[in-house]
């Protein structure tokens, strides 16, 4: 095996790929073969590296020198320089907001120097479609010990001395789950992995499942041989093609191994895998619903108990768990429960991967310890919020969780803070918004999605939540009422209690918090027909301001229904009876002119009560 | 396209009489047409032993399955969270501007299909669309027709 000096670690994760990362190994790799290095560099991709915002991005090590935003023109002096006559490149690397002065090493970067690796300890270093690589840095060591050392017992005895609980939203804890399957009826049980990541904005088990997918795959054998299943399925979402060929190919190779398959390490266990591509419904990431769409069904959702541990697939023991869940599940092997319960608080043990987007400067995976405060995320890790805006939002967990506002920023993540705060853990998005971001629109953004999605088995989750939106596109319309914030308390408890599943229950969620906590907007677009963020259409209207108008035509160019009149170098006009308020002339008016504005009505005085009640007709 | 009997047939050959295999089949048939055209339900309803009425239950659950043709160009753009705040509305509205079709239809001559999704999983690169598996990040009105100039121009080749 020939040793290199360097590696250049080529992210080769969804984002980065579709920023032009691979163009860009070709080109490194073309670069370097014309420089004769060949022989002393080698190019390496590698699963997400967590910091898309700022991709393609390629970190050189041993020196540990972190490269972003990569073009292939930048490649030839990338190579020259750092390469060829050892200078880092500093025009190439990542800037922190509000600085000037680059910084060289990743570990240095405030993005990675607050985060613990634990499940995704392996982006960003190995190759993920080579076995070997895992295996280097104790790839399944832990499932060796467990099939060849511990008892079934012993293995759950440790999973639930750790701590674990579901990283899939709920947070159920493993152990038990295991435990229940290990004491249900003889005869085949199944271990599934829930890979079907459909709340939008969360991404993490894409990421895992393309950066390390060895460790989920490790994890389910381990999983079995504690429940004594002989059979499993990898359920992963139509939408990631990426991780569904990398899965795809860790089987062959975990097969090729003898890791997979009959006898496994000579210890007798027999066990394998299969992937299960989803077909693009929300409800199929209902642990039920799941179980149903992989017997080829609709996934419906069907009543618990009995739980899946119990009567799951065809009938039989099922433990069913998340991507990251799963993932977890070597390290605590391998380190041991002490090791891993250290880690956290008292009842959310371990890390957990948020993804950090939305109006946020570091959009990213990040891994932090559990109990971290929300603002060390926001502000520490994510940079804070970008163009000089306020925050004033974070939505969590996706649209089961709730919007939690600036003035719990010092809030501790773990699932029982969150869920105090009418949120939730759920699969870890984060959704940052700031000033611009209206929450009534919000609010029906999460309801629309729950009623496209609802699978129609429970009316109230089918016809309550088409009928909070309903409501809620009434009032971002401008003819909200105020009984409208009483009929949506109303709906919202039916929805929650009328339905059987997860997604039915917690479907109200995002608009029993943002009237917690923004109750102000909602009476804003009521009372005064005012959009304070500037969103919605019906309240708000695009005028250009006749002193900096400088008559470039621009935006005259642009609309799309020629609302804007006036002739090159006179004061254009928008004519808000043809004017649809897409907002492209305010796109297009150049930053030094800003003549293009936006405005609503004005706010009102303080109400009284007794006026609030009834409501300006 | 229409499905001829052989290449029906070589679609469910291995999943012959395994009425748990159907929605792995239907992908594929749907990979192999970009549709799920009727005589292909049929013959799948008939390889897998499944009642035809559950065979069009599934195709018409899941959002991965067309029972109409789809365009030669599929544009797909995201409105997942991310998305929304950053502004994926406005630009799926000038989509549908500039091809003069709603989300989810396809244009007369058969060229473009749009179709608005759920959330893809890259929302680093919000707002962004997908035009026959290219993405586009960071998607602006002024982008969007570029983008759609460059997947005919493609499709020209």
């Amino acid at each position: 095996m020939t040793a290199y000096r360097t590696h250049l670690l080529v992210c080769a994760g969804t984002g980065c790929v579709s920023c032009g990362a691979f163009e860009l190994r070709r080109a490194l790799e073309t670069e370097i073969r014309r420089r004769r290095l060949d022989r002393e560099v080698l190019v390496v991709a590698t699963g997400c590296n967590g910091f898309c915002e700022r991709g393609p991005i390629v970190l050189v090590q041993p020196d540990g020198i972190f490269y972003q935003r990569l073009k292939t023109s930048d490649v030839p002096r990338l190579v020259e320089e750092h390469l060829l006559k050892g200078r880092p490149v500093g025009t190439l690397m990542y800037v922190p907001p509000r600085e000037r002065e680059p910084v060289p090493r990743m570990k240095d970067i405030e993005f990675f120097k607050h985060q613990r690796l634990v499940v995704l300890r392996n982006r960003g270093r190995i190759d993920p479609e080579k076995i070997d690589e895992y295996i280097a840095t104790d790839g399944y060591a832990a499932a060796a010990k467990a099939l060849a050392e511990m008892t079934p017992e012993g293995i759950i005895a440790e999973i639930a001395a750790s701590g674990l609980r579901g990283r899939g939203g709920a947070g159920f804890p493993t152990g038990r789950k295991w435990e229940a399957a290990r004491r249900g009826q003889a005869g085949p049980r199944y271990v599934v992995c829930n890979g079907d990541e459909g709340d939008p904005g969360a991404f993490m088990d894409r990421s895992v499942l393309e950066a390390d997918p060895h460790a989920v795959v490790e994890g389910l054998i381990i999983g079995a041989r504690a429940v004594g299943a002989s059979r499993g399925f990898l359920y992963i979402r139509n939408e990631y093609p990426l991780a569904v060929a990398r899965v795809a190919k860790a089987l062959e190779q975990a097969r090729a191994y003898g890791l997979l398959g009959h006898d496994i390490l000579g210890t007798g266990f027999d066990f394998d895998l299969e992937v299960v591509r989803g077909a693009g419904a929300f409800v199929s990431g209902e642990e039920t619903a799941l179980l149903a769409s992989i017997e080829g069904r609709r996934a419906f959702p069907s009543q618990r108990p009995p739980y899946p541990a119990e009567k799951g697939l065809w009938g039989r023991p099922t433990v069913i768990n998340n991507v990251e869940t799963w993932a977890n599940v070597p390290a605590i092997i391998r380190r041991g429960s002490a090791w891993f319960a250290s880690l956290g608080t008292a009842t959310s043990k371990g890390t957990k991967i948020f993804s950090l987007v939305g109006k946020i400067a570091n959009t990213g995976l990040v891994e932090v310890p559990m109990g971290i405060p929300l603002r060390e995320i926001i502000y520490d890790v994510g940079g804070g919020i970008p163009n000089g805006r306020a925050f004033k939002a974070v939505q969590i967990g996706g649209p089961s969780g709730g919007c939690v506002p600036a003035a719990l920023l010092d809030l501790p993540v773990d699932y029982e803070s969150l869920k105090a705060a009418g949120s939730m853990m759920g699969s870890g998005g984060m959704i940052v918004m700031d000033e611009d971001t209206c929450m009534v629109d919000i609010a029906l953004y999460f309801l629309r999605f729950a009623g496209e999605e609802s699978c129609g088995k429970c009316a109230p989750c089918r016809a309550g939540t088409a009928e909070m939106a309903r409501v809620l596109a009434r009032i971002t319309a401008g003819q909200g009422t105020a009984e409208d914030l009483n009929r949506l308390e109303a709906l919202a408890a039916t929805v929650r209690h009328g339905s059987l599943c997860g997604l039915g229950q917690t479907a109200p969620n995002p608009v029993l918090t943002t009237l917690r906590y923004f109750r102000d907007e909602y009476e804003a677009h009521i009372f005064d027909k005012r959009c304070p963020a500037l969103v919605c259409k019906a309240l708000i209207s695009f005028e250009i301001d006749p002193v900096k108008c400088v008559g470039c035509l621009l935006c005259k160019k642009a609309c799309p229904v020629q609302a804007i009149a006036g002739e090159l170098k006179e004061v254009h006009t928008i004519d808000p009876r043809a004017c649809i308020k897409c907002g492209i002339c305010l796109n297009v008016c150049p930053a030094k002119v800003r003549a293009v504005r936006k405005t609503t009505a004005p706010p009102s005085g303080p109400r009284d009560a007794t006026a609030e009640g009834e409501g300006p007709r | 396209m229409r499905p001829s009997t052989s290449e029906l047939e070589a679609l469910t050959a291995s999943s012959s009489g395994r009425p748990r295999a159907l929605i792995q089949v239907l992908q594929d048939v749907q990979d192999r047409f970009r549709w799920l055209p009727p005589e292909a339900l049929e013959h799948v309803a008939a390889a897998l032993h499944v009642p035809l009425v559950q065979v069009y239950g599934v195709a018409t659950f899941y959002r991965a399955f067309s029972l109409a043709p789809r365009g030669r160009h599929l544009c797909t753009v995201c409105l997942g969270t991310a998305c929304h705040v950053r502004g994926g509305e406005a630009v799926l509205e000038h989509f549908e501007r500039k091809l003069g079709i709603p989300a989810g239809a396809t244009t007369p001559d058969g060229a473009f299909t749009l179709e608005r999704v759920n959330c893809l999983g890259a929302c680093a690169l919000a707002p962004l669309a997908v035009v026959d598996g290219r993405t586009h990040s960071q998607m602006s009105e002024a982008k969007v027709e570029a983008v759609l100039a460059e997947a005919a121009k493609d499709g020209e080749r």
